[in-house]
């Protein structure tokens, strides 16, 4: 009792940096609850090698299952892997991230352990013996606080909000031979990689988000040269105005009907700021506004503004970014 | 091919609209605000309307779990083009715990013969995201999420899903369960004849039981206010300083 299970997600057989974050916050709540940390690795052969790696985080049992089946993300193979270690143990929690892998996953395992599921959360804690935590709902509008009255409980965690911490420290690793179902009615049959070398919106530590100032597609160029000096880990977002007009792709949309977004530094050009973008953006770190309207209520969440044609605004922008970060 | 499609759908409050709440309560005022179809389960309306019109035949039957005020729901649907709309009507509210949602959902859908089942990838209230994948577990079934576009061909449907780093294409048995988000399928808009013809389209009416809810809210809270921030300058001439706050104050450069 008390034991908290880590699901380490994995991509072409390494385990994600996403994987420290949620074992650190298992190894947490695990210190809380009396218990301990332990992680699930599972992929195709080779996944494990770096598996005890995560004791670093505060894993102190690693269980690892190697299975050819298991290398490529088929949802019922990895929920039926999952919950069955999770009914091997006396889990009171079980931690995925909020990634697109786990946001599929985690529904799965928590009906077949039939166990409730707290989706995207921002907070995780116990307090008198018992875990609570917070999730942002209505697209960030508002904060709920939440309970669980069962034992075990499925959350799934949102990137970057909790952050990573480690010690030296190895975790020890416990192979396993992972029962694969015979009869699996989804198959892979393709995958189309956006741009080489393009981050996620919803995992990127610095956004360059575009609104309808900006005028139509053939614009976005600008905003890609400021990303491109932004330098690695910076994506492109845009404002639901642009998606429903065609000139983005809805993966980059940050709102209520997109992505709810925390990176470091938010970058809004031309968005004046509806009630349901703010809401996906407010908790970003620091927030810079660019519009020509002084009133546009995307001023109201920035915390520096500038007045004035995009156009002009962001060559300048662009190029004393890139001046700045050539000196290094 | 045809098929005949379910699409299960969630009464929220409208997207624009600003929700607030009492001290101390623990659901939001529903005074003034304005109630709609989930956008997501609007997604998944159209996507079945459009499969069932391509293929020639098949019925689309909508469904949602909820109180009579759900019926209005309902009656949207069939205005833009649902066959039928059936309500589980429960006692109380439902709740943040989606697997007894699920639970519920799922015991209708296990008496009923449509090969596909769709939904919209999460609540626009809750955001959740994990009813569809749910009821499909608890159904057996396979389930694709998340999926922007698809296509039935025999026995089968083919998905696009939209996952981090590029679109995945996966192909599932029938009957499956398909969850969509923002994709080719704006919902149309209802027509005056639609409007009409919706009131003579059957909506039956189901009492049905919802598992206690194991997840509860205990709280709620305005997200923290932001420190009030303050216009750097004008036009170009601000950007050296916008840089230099970056970089010297925000420590964000």
């Amino acid at each position: 009792m008390g034991d908290v299970l880590a699901i380490a997600e994995q991509k072409d057989g390494k385990i994600r940096s996403v994987a420290n974050e949620v074992v650190t916050v298992a190894a947490a709540v695990a210190e809380g609850l009396g218990g301990s940390a332990h992680a699930l690795v599972l992929g195709g052969d080779g996944v494990g090698e770096h598996a005890g790696e995560l004791g670093t985080f505060g894993a102190e049992v690693v269980r690892v299952g190697e299975e050819a089946a298991l290398e490529s993300h088929v949802p019922e193979i990895h929920a039926a892997v999952i919950a069955e270690v999770v009914a091997s143990h006396d889990y009171t929690a079980v931690l995925f991230a909020a990634t697109a892998v786990g946001k599929d996953l985690a529904p799965r395992v928590a009906a077949l352990v039939d166990a409730p599921l707290a989706s995207d959360v921002t907070h995780l804690e116990v307090n008198g013996g018992r875990l609570v935590g917070i999730r942002p709902i209505y697209g960030g509008k508002l904060m709920a606080r939440i309970g669980f009255e069962t034992s075990p409980a499925v959350v799934s965690l949102r990137p970057n909000a909790f952050g990573a911490d480690g010690s030296p420290a190895s975790g020890r690793v416990e192979p396993f031979t992972p029962a694969i179902p015979d009869e699996v009615r989804t198959r892979v049959v393709d995958f189309r990689s956006a741009e080489a070398g393009a981050v996620d919106v919803s995992e990127a530590t610095v956004i360059v988000s575009g609104g309808r100032g900006m005028r139509g597609a053939e614009n976005w160029g600008l905003l890609e040269d400021l990303r491109n000096a932004l330098g690695p880990g910076t994506a492109l977002g845009a404002s639901r105005a642009v998606v429903d007009a065609g000139w983005r792709p809805h993966s980059e949309q940050v709102g209520q009907t997109g992505k709810t977004v925390a990176p470091r530094l938010y970058f809004a050009v031309g968005i004046s700021g509806a009630v349901q973008h703010l809401a996906g953006m407010r908790t970003s770190q620091t927030i810079v506004a660019i519009n020509k309207d002084p009133d546009a209520p995307i001023f109201s969440v920035a915390d520096y503004g500038i007045v004035g044609d995009v156009f002009e605004v962001l060559p300048r922008l662009t190029s004393e970014i890139a001046a700045l970060r050539a000196e290094g | 091919m045809s098929l005949d499609i379910i699409v299960c759908v969630k009464r929220v409050p409208d997207t624009e609209t600003r929700v607030r709440f009492s001290d101390g309560a623990r659901m939001i005022d529903s005074e003034g605000v304005k109630y709609i179809v989930s956008p997501y389960d609007e997604f998944a309306l159209e996507a079945a309307f459009r499969t069932t019109e391509a293929g020639g035949e098949g019925q689309v039957t909508v469904i949602t779990l909820g109180g009579e005020e759900s019926l209005e729901t309902l009656r949207v649907a069939l205005a833009a083009g649902a066959d039928a709309a059936v309500l589980l009507r429960v006692r109380g509210s439902v709740t943040m715990d989606g697997l007894a949602t699920a639970k519920t959902l799922a015991a209708e859908l296990k008496t009923r013969e449509e090969p596909l089942v769709l939904f919209g990838v999460k609540a626009g209230d809750d955001d959740q995201q994990q009813v569809g994948p749910m009821v499909a577990t608890l159904l057996g079934r396979p389930c694709a999420s998340s999926v922007t576009s698809f296509e039935v061909h025999e026995g089968t449907v083919r998905c696009e899903r939209e996952v981090e780093g590029g679109t995945e294409v996966v192909e599932l048995d029938l009957p499956a369960v398909v969850t969509l988000t923002k994709g080719a399928f704006e919902l149309r808009y209802a027509s005056l004849k639609g409007i009409m013809a919706a009131k003579r389209k059957p909506l039956e009416v189901k009492d049905a039981d919802l598992p206690e809810a194991r997840l509860t809210v205990e709280r709620l809270d305005y997200p923290p206010e932001r420190a009030e921030g303050r216009i750097v300058g004008e036009g170009v001439e601000a950007v050296p300083e916008l840089v230099r706050l970056l970089r010297d104050e925000a420590n964000v450069l």
